[in-house]
């Protein structure tokens, strides 16, 4: 993936009238929650404008919270840094990438844990869902580090086609 | 984070106002519901998410600690879950640990 496959800055909803496969939402920020929310509600709201169907637009909020909050938490815990976050729009889905200069990943890898074990009243986790939640709705993960960055790239293929 | 309270028989019933139970909110969250419960009596305590179109793994975590928090004698129920939430809660399986109601009780009174 060369670099410049990652714009610095904005893209945005701009070529609309094309076909699907040319909508593309690229953005740079700080990690945080403030900046997450506000990047979402954009994207959702591009994602809306493109065609996408609601299905399909809260199951890329959510993923992508979760991945954004994990870069905030866990890439960025000794500090602030920025995030670049694109997704296009394809015939077959969403194709995603993220990228951070934070902590690289443990193990060199993308996380893939089972479901923490659910047994109530004594066993009743309160996290470790979130790369659970990547996974099950996401294919074709795929984790990096290159020259100080992070990068992720994963697929979200449309939840009708299942 | 914006929670109104009623009676319904027993049981009390919270309403969280808010749209988004996410990681920004997750610790309000907690807290807030923790106190909304504590100040009123009634039993099971009611969670209404009627209003709540997002909720991410904190939040689920948030849910989760407030069940505990409450403990044994007041058990949390969830009501009124709309697709994006219900699906957070089926995905991570946690849908087999709460009872859930499809509407909040008293929540949909017919008008005249």
């Amino acid at each position: 993936m060369p670099d410049s496959a990652f714009p610095a800055s904005v893209a945005g909803p701009a070529d609309r009238g094309n076909p699907p496969g040319h909508w593309c939402f690229a953005r740079r920020f700080p990690a945080g929650d403030r900046e997450t929310r506000r990047i979402l509600a954009d994207l959702i709201d591009g994602l809306g404008q493109a065609g996408v169907g609601e299905d399909d637009r809260s199951n890329a909020e959510l993923i992508l919270a979760e991945v954004l909050n994990n870069i905030a938490e866990h890439a960025y815990a000794d500090g602030a840094g920025p995030v670049e976050l694109r997704v296009e729009v394809q015939r077959n889905g969403l194709a995603c990438q993220i990228a951070d200069r934070g902590r690289p990943m443990p193990a060199s890898d993308a996380p893939d844990p089972s479901l923490p074990l659910i047994a109530p009243p004594d066993h009743l986790p309160e996290g470790g869902f979130g790369w659970h939640i990547i996974r099950c709705l996401t294919s074709e993960l795929r984790y990096a580090r290159d020259h100080g960055w992070n990068r992720l790239t994963m697929h979200m293929p449309w939840s009708g086609y299942d | 984070m914006d929670i109104s309270t009623h009676r319904s028989g027993q049981a009390l019933v919270l309403t969280i106002q808010d749209s988004r139970v996410d990681a920004a909110v997750a610790i309000d969250f907690k807290e807030a519901v923790r106190n909304a419960a504590e100040m009123e009596s009634g039993s099971p305590v009611i969670l209404d998410l009627s209003r709540v179109t997002f909720l991410d793994s904190s939040g689920l975590g948030a849910v989760v600690a407030v069940m505990k928090l409450l403990g044994s004698d007041r058990p949390l129920q969830l009501a009124a879950l709309t697709p994006p939430v219900a699906k957070v809660f089926r995905l991570t399986r946690m849908d087999s640990v709460f009872t859930i109601h499809a509407q909040a009780p008293g929540s949909l009174k017919a008008v005249g």
